[in-house]
């Protein structure tokens, strides 16, 4: 019945899926976390990572530039973001920061349509990385194992800055209590604009490191941005090893039930979203108290 | 602004529509595109009473505008069910309870997840038309040939076609939309709604299931969006599949945010903007696909600055314009109101206590080992407490004594570790804080915790009604002015705190002493047999004080209460007994006189400077 290679290729799709919600939903969180602002536009920053690395790809053919440049561009286009409108909403209702950032999430992915159409580009994956790697029992595309590598180095890298740094101990300061380290003299709207780059920037890295595994569309985005929420609710909103945990659950079973029908893995994503608020509210890693 | 004149809204809404078919066609408007503005008007009718007024964003409304569709064409082009009327109505049925069913899930958080969770639901929903239902819902072709509807009269039969002779047909709809939902937004559930929408916390404490009420709107919301999906398949004779989609879902939203939420009709005018500028633009100005990055930017710019929408900014230009501020200007009465002699108010009658037959006497309360442990810090330990029938008890403590956690525990906002509560002889140890106030007792907060957004009477109303209605009850048609002895209540109270020449002003045009007598009248409003009080007294000035001290002697006759304050003099002045807590236990209880030459009290405020409080 089960033809196993194929599913321990499934595992192994399921973990570079998963490895990408995680790094794109950490990025979410950690902006919700310390903002308490839901970017409704983070999957558009992940499209703009996308094309922007394309951009900057069909110019120099040059796949790390490209993951450079991709990333750079997200991160100011997130920091401009949070200076010019952003930053006007962090005391009207958590209704108006919705709906502000889903308006601008439709304007980033109709400016992507008009400038580069609605058809599809493809970026190919570097050449040292083309290819099909053999590992004994299984043939697997060799980017796509590299991805996976990718994604946990830039994983490690945010781990380090969220843990290991000075802004990291704000950023997770301001996670639990904002008000009050604002109150202990630090500038939390410096602190809060680094951390939307930071964060968009995640979104914007996993874009372009995506682009060679499908091919991008404006609209690339917006599925992404759903499986997002439900990584966030299933790990806990604002916890970043919930991220994780929940992007690695949410890859596996996208994965692992396309391989029997496609058309079910959105529904049982929902199912295991369903079982997480049942049986705990807050998200597998996530504490009380704070939405 | 909805309850000038009875059915003035009705009467007007019922002119415009039958007047549209003779001006639109003037202005430029295709009979479709009208119809297609009522489709999505009526959808929005639901989706502003969720949204709007009980502050729930859902960007999840697609799947019940597609749920409702596909069951009403399924029905009337795959069952060969004769009866499109019928069917829209079956179909608006099984919106409501998959609305039902998705509420129960999406409804168990608030706020952003709530927000996060809809956004998923409609992906399901997606993805569940395309895939595993596609046998019924025809996939990515929808559901073709969907007949339209006739009305047999029995003397004659109305068939109603396309253009404007199906536009009678969706206008009466979206009219009997409107009456519909105006009555629930006047009824008791939508005064509820605006309460959930403006303090979810408060309106729980003073009684409501918000939880049910919050399910109510949802399956409204589902009910509307599935009868408008019904519609949508009758009015393009095909039912698509992207009524699923949630860019549906998200057209929804932006509409009801641009035509100006919580007015209801803002969901038709930011339709209307919408269609309209799809089609000036991509026709008129040959933009082609811009057209939807233009809307785009037209709708943050309207989030940024125009907050209440094109109806709200209508209104606020047209207040401007006449100079008429909302119901009066504020600060100039203010001195007099402030200087109405207290004694008038002592005059005015009690309500009757909650219990009448209760001869009361003995405890009313009584507190056993009550303990509270955050982790390793023990907020409250092994406090026994009682209060007798009729007393007026006060407690005092240094900060961080325990105080408001103790207060907590009483009102069942906040379950103890260990050690219970008995309440009129009833065990309220781990019951929540609706119930606890459905029995008799509330609190007022310390923190003032009123309808922000609400005028002083619809704030006393929405307490009162608890006590009147029980914490949850659907009486969605009933105007809420009917209620027998809302009226009487909400004066009284008024009466009672002082504030009968600000009835009519929004809460946020009040004074602060003012917004604090109104938090005590939220308490009072609900007609509690034991009244809790957290610091009734903070932030004020001395004047306010006496006041408010005289108000709260007023209060008392007829009814036990629990006063906590830092004010040592007002206190001692109100209490029979007081209760001294330090470092969450009970350090010394007696008549005020007691207290005042206690040396453990004196050592515990001043550090042992004896004699200093009697002198």
């Amino acid at each position: 019945m089960i033809n196993w290679p194929n599913f321990v290729s499934q595992l192994f799709n399921g973990l570079a899926l998963g490895a990408l919600l995680a790094l794109i939903s950490s990025g979410l969180t950690i902006i919700y976390g310390t903002l308490g602002v839901l970017n409704l536009a983070h999957g558009a920053m992940f499209m703009i990572g996308g094309y922007a690395g394309y951009l900057t790809y069909s110019y120099t053919e040059s796949f790390v530039l490209a993951v450079i440049a991709g990333s750079l561009f997200v991160m100011l286009l997130g920091i401009a973001m949070e200076r010019i409108i952003i930053r006007h909403f962090y005391h009207r209702p958590h209704e108006d920061q919705l709906l502000v950032t889903f308006g601008l999430g439709i304007c980033f992915v109709e400016i992507v349509r008009l400038a580069f159409g609605s058809q599809s580009q493809i970026v190919p994956p570097p050449a040292m990385l083309q290819g099909i790697t053999s590992l004994g029992f299984l043939l697997y595309p060799t980017y796509r194992l590299a991805v996976v590598g990718i994604v946990a180095v830039a994983l490690g890298g945010l781990f380090l800055v969220l843990y290991r740094t000075r802004l990291g101990m704000i950023v997770r300061a301001g996670i639990e209590d904002s008000v009050m380290v604002d109150s202990l003299g630090i500038n939390v709207y410096r602190v809060f604009m680094i951390v939307f780059g930071i964060g968009a920037m995640a979104a914007g890295f996993a874009g372009i490191v995506n682009a060679p595994v499908v091919s991008l569309t404006p609209g690339i985005g917006d599925d992404i941005l759903v499986q997002t929420f439900v990584v966030v609710v299933i790990g806990g909103v604002g916890s970043f090893p919930g991220a994780i945990l929940g992007g690695l659950i949410a890859g596996e079973i996208i994965s692992i039930t396309s391989m029997f029908n496609p058309g079910y893995a959105y529904v049982m994503l929902f199912v295991a979203m369903t079982l997480v608020l049942v049986l705990r509210p807050h998200g597998l890693l996530g504490t009380q108290g704070r939405e | 602004m909805l309850k000038q004149r009875r059915y003035l809204i009705e009467i007007l809404t019922a002119a415009a529509l039958i007047a549209a078919p003779f001006v639109l066609p003037l202005l430029g408007f295709a009979p479709n595109t009208v119809n297609r503005i009522l489709v999505w008007g009526l959808f929005g009718l639901g989706f502003d009473i969720l949204f709007g007024f009980t502050g729930l964003l859902s960007f999840g409304q697609s799947a019940f505008y597609g749920t409702g569709g596909f069951v009403a064409a399924y029905l009337l082009t795959r069952a060969g069910f004769p009866n499109v009327i019928l069917a829209l109505i079956i179909g608006m049925i099984a919106a409501a309870a998959t609305g039902y069913l998705i509420g129960l899930i999406a409804l168990r958080r608030t706020g952003i997840y709530f927000a996060m969770i809809t956004v998923a639901i409609a992906e399901v929903f997606y993805f569940v038309e395309f895939n595993p239902l596609s046998d019924f819902t025809g996939g990515e072709n929808g559901l073709p040939g969907v007949p339209t509807p006739s009305l047999n009269l029995g003397f004659t039969t109305l068939h109603f076609t396309t253009g404007w002779s199906l536009y009678q047909f969706i206008a009466f709809c979206y009219f009997l939309g409107v009456v519909i939902a105006l009555r629930i937004v006047r009824s008791p559930v939508g005064a509820i709604f605006s309460a959930i929408r403006d303090n979810p916390l408060r309106a729980t404490a003073v009684g409501h299931n918000i939880h049910g009420y919050k399910l109510t709107a949802f399956v409204i919301a589902a009910a509307y969006a599935g009868f408008a999906g019904g519609l949508l398949g009758v009015l393009q004779a095909f039912m698509p599949p992207d009524a699923f989609m949630f860019d549906t879902s998200g057209q929804l939203v932006m509409q009801t945010a641009i035509g100006g939420r919580g007015t209801l009709f803002g969901p038709l005018v930011g339709a209307a903007v919408w269609l309209s500028l799809q089609d000036f633009l991509q026709a008129a100005l040959g933009l082609g696909a811009a057209w939807k990055l233009v809307l785009g930017i037209v709708f943050v710019l309207l989030v940024c600055f125009l907050r209440r929408g094109i109806i709200g900014g209508i209104v606020d230009l047209y207040s401007f314009l006449t100079g008429q501020r909302r119901a009066g200007k504020p600060v100039e009465s203010e001195p007099q109101s402030d200087a109405a002699p207290a004694s008038e108010i002592a005059a005015a009658p009690m309500p009757a206590p909650h219990r009448p037959d209760d001869r009361p006497s003995g405890p009313i309360l009584q507190a056993k080992g009550l303990t509270k442990r955050y982790g390793g810090l023990l907020a409250n330990s092994d406090i026994d407490f009682t209060v007798n029938h009729g007393e007026l008890r006060g407690i005092i403590g240094p900060n961080g004594a325990g105080k408001s956690t103790f207060f907590k525990m009483l009102t069942c906002e906040v379950h103890p570790t260990s050690g219970s509560i008995t309440f009129e002889g009833r065990d309220i140890t781990g019951m929540n804080v609706t119930d606890v106030c459905q029995l008799g007792l509330t609190k007022s907060y310390q923190v003032n915790q009123l309808f922000a957004g609400l005028t002083v009477r619809e704030n006393l109303v929405i307490a009162a009604l608890s006590g009147l209605r029980g914490k949850f009850k659907l009486d969605l048609f009933r105007s809420i002015d009917s209620i027998p002895g809302l009226a009487e209540r909400v004066e009284h109270t008024l009466a009672l705190v002082n504030l009968t020449r600000r009835t009519d002003t929004p809460v946020a045009e009040l004074a602060y002493g003012e917004k604090r007598r109104l938090e005590i009248g939220l308490a009072l409003a609900t007609s509690p047999s034991l009244l809790l009080l957290d610091e009734p007294l903070a932030g004020m000035s001395p004047r306010e004080r006496v006041e408010t001290v005289k108000l709260l002697k007023s209060i008392s006759r007829g009814r036990t209460m629990i006063i906590i304050d830092h004010d040592m003099d007002a206190l001692f002045e109100l209490a029979e007994r007081v209760t001294v807590l330090q470092e969450g236990r009970v350090l010394v209880e007696g008549t005020p006189e007691e207290i005042k030459n206690n040396s453990t009290v004196q050592e515990a405020y001043l550090g042992g400077v004896h004699g200093v409080l009697a002198a």
